[in-house]
Formats: C-alpha cells, structure tokens, sequence
C-alpha cells in the first residue's frame, strides 16, 4: 500500500490527473503569440495580395518560412485548447461532447499539418 | 433567450451559462468583453482554416491562386480580412489583459473597466493602422 496521503496524491494534479498543463499551454502559447502575431499582421498588411510572384517570394525567404511555421504551430495549438473549452462548457451530452472533441482536435492537426507542409514546399522549392 | 433543457426531468431547470446574460444578469462591458473573447477565438479558428487554405493554393500553384486572388479582392473578401483583422488584434489585445490577470494585476473592478476600455480602443486603433499600413 501506498504512505502517501490523498492531499499528497492529488497536490499537482486534481482528479483530471493533468494539473495545470491545459491551463498552462494556453498560457505559454499565448505569451509566444504575442511577437508572433504583431509579426505576422505587419507583414501581411504590406503583402499585394493579388500578385502570386510577390507572395510567393515573400514565403520563400527563410526567416519568413520559420515564423510562419511557429504561428501556425502556435496558433492552432492555441485554437486546439480554446476550441475544446468551448466545447466542455457547452455541450453536456457525452457522446455529441466527445465527437466534438475529436472533429476539433482532427481539424486542428489536418489544418496544422496542412499549412506547415504548404509553407515548407514554398521555401524549399 | 431560451435556456437549455436538463439533463435529468427531475432535476429544477436552472439557467445555464452561457445563456444567463439577458434575463438574469444584466449585460455588463466586462461581461460583453469577455464574450467577445471567445467569439472573437472562435472566429479565428475560422480565420485560421482559411489562412491554410490561402498558403495550399499559394503552395500549388499559379493556377489554383488564380482562383482564390478575384475573392480577395472582392468586396466581401475584404469585408471577412477587415473582421479577421479586427478579431485578431481584439483578441490579442484582451489576451494581454488575461496574462496580467494571471500575474494577479488589475483584478479590481475599476481597474478591470479601465483597461476593458483601453481594449477596445486599442484593438480599434490598431486595426485603423493595418487598414492605413495595408493601403501604402
């Protein structure tokens, strides 16, 4: 059997057994939005959006390959939390909660997964 | 507003959140801000798809950007960027507010009013300027 105490078991942890790590990611992902997105919206608001060379070009240059890979990391890894509080919050039956979940966390990975790939065939064409 | 039904037919109808603004809380701006946080997220889950989907196109091809570029520029093109725009630096901006919140600074409810405001002028402004930046 075990010496510890239930306060000892559960300090850090709470009856999920994850603790804070949800809570936590959300933060630090935020925190490295923060540059991420003050980047991102100066760039893009310079970009001719309409011209494909112009655009192209832009991705193409490493330094802008990298960030955009962090942002959309970051981001949809924000997105993934956010979106699955929402869902806890307000829906309460069980099996539409969990087919949520899982939709939410599927499109996150094919749309992360998607642009990554997206920005790498650009910058290592 | 309708509130959502109970789970269980003997349990009382309690009013549920989200669906208690309105009839038993009165709107308040730090309730409305606060809303607008998770609207505003949600909208980017959005925005964020779709910034996927202009990088696939841009990745592909000539062709394929082809089809996209015309919706760009089209009035209601502009019209969901302008929102995206707006959504993302709300949401930044607010989000800033939540990391102080964190740290433990400017919980009071004058301070929390005071820097409710300065969101919303600053995700404003900020916005103004892409739109200005956007156009040189």
């Amino acid at each position: 059997m075990s010496y510890r105490s239930p306060l000892g078991r559960a300090r850090g942890l709470g009856s999920a057994k994850e603790g804070t790590h949800h809570f936590w990611v959300q933060r630090v992902t935020a925190v490295a939005l923060i540059p991420l997105v003050l980047w991102f919206v100066y760039s893009v608001a310079q970009l001719p959006s309409g011209n494909y060379e112009v655009v192209r070009w832009w991705v193409h240059a490493p330094s802008v390959a990298v960030a955009l890979v962090l942002f959309i990391a970051c981001a949809l890894y924000h997105s993934l939390l956010g979106v699955q509080v929402v869902i806890e919050d307000y829906i309460a039956a069980d099996g539409t909660k969990i087919v949520a979940l899982l939709a939410s966390k599927f499109v996150h990975a094919i749309a992360a997964v998607t642009g990554i790939f997206a920005v790498l065939k650009i910058a290592l064409a | 507003m309708s509130t959502p039904a109970s789970p269980s037919k003997s349990a009382p109808q309690r009013p549920l959140s989200p669906f208690m603004i309105g009839p038993y809380y009165k709107p308040q701006m730090t309730s409305m801000l606060s809303i607008t946080h998770r609207l505003t997220g949600l909208g980017l889950s959005l925005g964020a798809v779709l910034l996927v989907v202009w990088l696939s196109c841009l990745a592909s091809g000539p062709e394929c950007y082809a089809l996209i570029a015309p919706h760009l520029a089209a009035w209601y093109g502009k019209l969901v960027i302008f929102a995206f725009t707006w959504s993302l630096l709300y949401h930044f901006c607010n989000g800033i507010r939540h990391l102080m919140w964190d740290l433990g600074k400017g919980l009071d409810l004058p301070t929390a009013e005071k820097t409710g405001f300065a969101v919303i002028f600053a995700s404003l402004g900020l916005t103004a300027g892409v739109f200005v930046l956007s156009l040189m």
